[in-house]
């Protein structure tokens, strides 16, 4: 499946804010729901979820049980140069979900 | 329950002596057309007697049908118009990997090349009655039938990621294109079962699909606005579901809701309504990959 998709303008001016949007394949499972024969179903959510823009943090989330699954972030950046995204996330379950998206400024 | 009984069966007599009207009234048209042969007026009457005839099949003429994302909130509205914020282009994504995939040894690309061109209209006119097997095969039983006759893979199972996948990436190359299912010939006796078990009562609700999506759309059922039951916006992300889903999927829920029994997913009768429902939306734009609360 599609870990991520992602959504940057293909180039921007300097200093001019960008629009960012990721949209990540997570169940996001809540913990309060159970199986067909009844047993809880473990939580898994996506606990943290963070964006670096050549290095420097510039957006993080603390992400708890009442996102919806396939969670959805859509933030501004102010483009200074060239260079990349970093998306990183990790759930419940210590799986980690990384993802780069590319900023051109012209 | 016998009263039920009675009921659906006027209501089917009913429809008989309806199909035998509308025999009686082409065979007369035929004959005004020999009386008036040459004349403009025979073409004028039979088309006029051909849309009366429509008219008295479809309990919703072509004029009044209403895709549910009309029926939808705004938030709804938006999300499935953004490519980008609408989730069931993740399954989309994976669908397109899966099509190029020949892991198996052959992959759907192999034998149908680019899908965007070769499969450009093609889920418009599904369900599809199928030669081989002699029956009428949903987009689903299509995929796994190639899968497992000329793939020699597995079937996949229905609601899986990958079958929707497949599902959601194939209707996307139909996107915007008019519903077009064929119910004529072989497929015919297909679309009268599914025709029936639309119109007949189930469950302990002892309700029929006609009542809710013909005769009560617009109307409120508790907090929502009951819509016309069109199929489609599927495979369709779910709010409720939290995932994408299908039309078979999406009938069953509303079969549990009216407390009838589920028929399995895949079984002929799900097949059948779905054929049903494909020829009642008839020139609505395909929505898939939609998104639904």
């Amino acid at each position: 499946m599609a870990d991520s998709r992602i959504n940057v303008p293909a180039a921007t001016r300097r200093d001019e804010a960008i629009e960012v949007r990721i949209s990540i394949r997570h169940a996001m499972e809540t913990g309060y729901r159970t199986d067909e024969g009844g047993k809880p179903v473990p939580r898994n959510v996506i606990r943290s979820f963070a964006c670096r823009y050549n290095g420097d943090p510039v957006f993080a989330v603390r992400v708890s049980s009442g996102i919806a699954a396939n969670p959805y972030f859509r933030f501004f950046v102010t483009a200074r140069e060239s260079g990349t995204l970093d998306f990183e996330w990790i759930d419940d379950a210590g799986a980690r979900g990384t993802a780069q998206a590319a900023v051109k400024v012209v | 329950m016998p009263s039920c009984w009675r009921r659906s069966l006027r209501q089917r007599s009913g429809f008989i002596k309806a199909s035998g009207l509308t025999r009686r009234l082409l065979r007369a048209n035929s004959h005004l057309q020999i009386r008036f042969a040459g004349a403009l007026l025979g073409p004028v009457v039979a088309l006029l007697l051909i849309s009366a005839v429509q008219a008295q099949q479809r309990a919703l003429p072509l004029n009044v049908l209403r895709s549910g994302i009309e029926f939808s909130g705004s938030d709804v509205r938006s999300m499935q118009s953004d490519d980008l914020a609408n989730p069931g282009f993740l399954w989309v994504e994976r669908g397109e990997k899966l099509w190029n995939d020949s892991t198996g040894g052959s992959s759907c690309a192999s034998c149908h090349g680019d899908a965007s061109a070769s499969m450009r209209g093609v889920v418009a006119r599904y369900p599809a009655f199928d030669a081989a097997s002699g029956t009428v095969l949903d987009l689903e039983a299509r995929i796994n039938d190639c899968r497992v006759r000329r793939q020699k893979q597995n079937p996949l199972p229905r609601e899986s990621d990958d079958l929707l996948g497949l599902t959601a990436y194939l209707a996307l190359q139909s996107r915007g294109m008019a519903l077009a299912a064929r119910i004529d010939g072989p497929a015919g006796a297909a679309f009268d079962r599914g025709r029936a078990f639309y119109s007949q009562r189930h469950g302990q609700m002892n309700l029929s699909c006609a009542q809710c999506h013909d005769q009560n759309w617009g109307k409120r059922l508790y907090a929502e606005t009951l819509s016309q039951g069109h199929g489609n916006a599927f495979p369709a992300y779910k709010l409720e579901w939290q995932t994408l889903g299908s039309l078979q999927r999406r009938i069953r829920a509303c079969l549990f809701g009216i407390r009838a029994e589920m028929p399995p997913p895949g079984a002929s009768e799900l097949t059948d309504i779905e054929l049903f429902l494909a020829w009642r939306a008839q020139g609505l734009p395909l929505e898939a990959p939609g998104v639904r609360r």
